[in-house]
């Protein structure tokens, strides 16, 4: 006899019983709810981070425009790389790409220095440059970035010798779309060294240094707004289509749900009244 | 018929030669802080900032510089004509050769928005600071807030 499948409420052939399809309906429902309240925050926080982001844009591509307008050397061999991400996953493929990218990079020309920010960029990396790293930085990602924090990344980065250093963080450009990009900053003794420097008038070697430091925490800050804005729509995005995956398989397993139970009804029946019609 | 043509071509060589003067009279000012943008671009007749060598104006085709800003008022004077003051902590200002002005501070304050009282009160804390600290760091970071109290309080 052939056991048909829509009576597998019996538990029978490993079939879902009535039972085992109400515990996954449940799953997923709460599952739905969750995805669903965190987009809402992440809709939120990026409404905010999309907010601060205008006047960091201003400021920070104000702060690089010395380097915008001239030409100064940033393929120095000594060259240390910063990497932007965060804490927190959830936010589609914002710190898989920032991974991708450094390790093309290091197929290219090999990294011998690397300051990480956020644990997820360190959880891909630390495998391909894990002996290259300076530091890292975490605790990035729960609250919005303030200036300080790009303050402490500079100083950090600042401590140490270099040529130039390339930041790979995650561009935002609307609120469906982000671009991971390489972002090189040159080094104090690049700039002194090139003749363009000269057309600014009487610039004595300190407050060229100034510059260079504020500047750098500036592009980094800036940098840091970006990567935020973007994570947070990425979030929403991959929040939303989530919690509409979660919505299609809850019609799903409401629709095999009510089967299952019609079948249970019309074996019970039919078990009913082949009894009784064998007792007559 | 080439006399008339004569007098066209004057006009348009006058009403030339005068929208440059005009564009010439303002450059372009990118002024603002890690939290706010003061000016994107727009376009100002005069900026006058507190620099390292001096208090010193800008005006269309100044001289390229770079400059680190001291605890001070920075005013502008817009295309309109009206005088905005602020209050900078510190930061940095370039002139480029395309007369494009760049100016970042660390914190913007609005002169009107500063209480006297408060900035004397905390010039005097910062100053007893002064003179208990003991460690290289803490004496420069109490002589910053102390220079910044002192210039706050000078301003108002």
């Amino acid at each position: 006899a052939v056991v048909s499948t829509q009576s597998g409420h019996y538990g029978r052939g490993g079939m879902a019983t009535l039972k085992d399809i109400e515990m996954r309906l449940k799953s997923v429902k709460n599952m739905k709810k969750i995805t669903s309240s965190m987009k809402m925050v992440s809709a939120a926080k990026f409404a905010r981070a999309e907010r601060a982001l205008k006047p960091a844009r201003a400021y920070g591509t104000g702060a690089a425009s010395l380097y915008e307008k001239n030409d100064f050397d940033t393929s120095g061999k000594d060259s240390v790389l910063l990497a932007l991400s965060s804490d927190r996953g959830l936010c589609g493929g914002i710190h898989s790409n920032v991974g991708k990218m450094v390790k093309a990079a290091h197929a290219e020309t090999p990294i011998t220095k690397a300051i990480i920010v956020g644990d997820k960029a360190k959880a891909i990396l630390v495998k391909v440059i894990g002996d290259t790293f300076l530091s890292c930085f975490n605790n990035v990602g729960k609250k919005p970035t303030s200036f300080t924090d790009a303050l402490d990344i500079a100083e950090e980065v600042l401590s140490h010798d270099y040529d130039t250093i390339n930041i790979v963080y995650s561009k935002f450009k609307n609120i469906v779309s982000y671009n991971t990009e390489e972002k090189p900053v040159p080094s104090l003794e690049s700039v002194e060294s090139n003749a363009a420097i000269y057309v600014y008038d009487e610039v004595d070697s300190e407050v060229l240094r100034c510059y260079q430091e504020f500047t750098l925490a500036n592009i980094i800050y800036h940098s840091m707004k970006e990567c935020e804005a973007s994570e947070q729509s990425s979030r929403m995005s991959a929040m939303e289509n989530a919690t509409k995956n979660a919505g299609e398989k809850i019609d799903a397993l409401t629709l095999q749900y009510n089967r299952t139970r019609q079948a249970v009804i019309t074996r019970e029946l039919i078990e009913i009244i082949s009894g009784a019609s064998a007792l007559e | 018929m080439a006399f008339r043509s004569l007098v066209v071509r004057s006009a348009t060589l006058c009403r030339r030669a005068m929208a440059t003067e005009v564009s010439s009279n303002t450059f372009p000012l990118t002024f603002g802080s890690p939290n706010k943008s003061i000016h994107d671009g727009s376009h100002v007749k005069q900026v006058d900032i507190p620099s390292t060598t001096g208090h010193f104006g800008i005006l269309p085709n100044h001289v390229p510089t770079i400059a680190a800003l001291l605890p001070g008022v920075v005013s502008i004077q817009t295309e309109a004509g009206d005088v905005q003051k602020f209050f900078v902590s510190s930061g940095t200002a370039q002139i480029h050769p395309d007369s494009t002005v760049m100016i970042q501070a660390e914190e913007i304050c609005d002169l009107g928005d500063i209480d006297v009282n408060a900035a004397r009160s905390g010039l005097e804390a910062a100053q007893s600071k002064l003179a208990s600290a003991s460690s290289e760091v803490d004496k420069a970071a109490a002589q910053i807030e102390v220079d910044v109290y002192q210039s706050m309080v000078a301003s108002v």
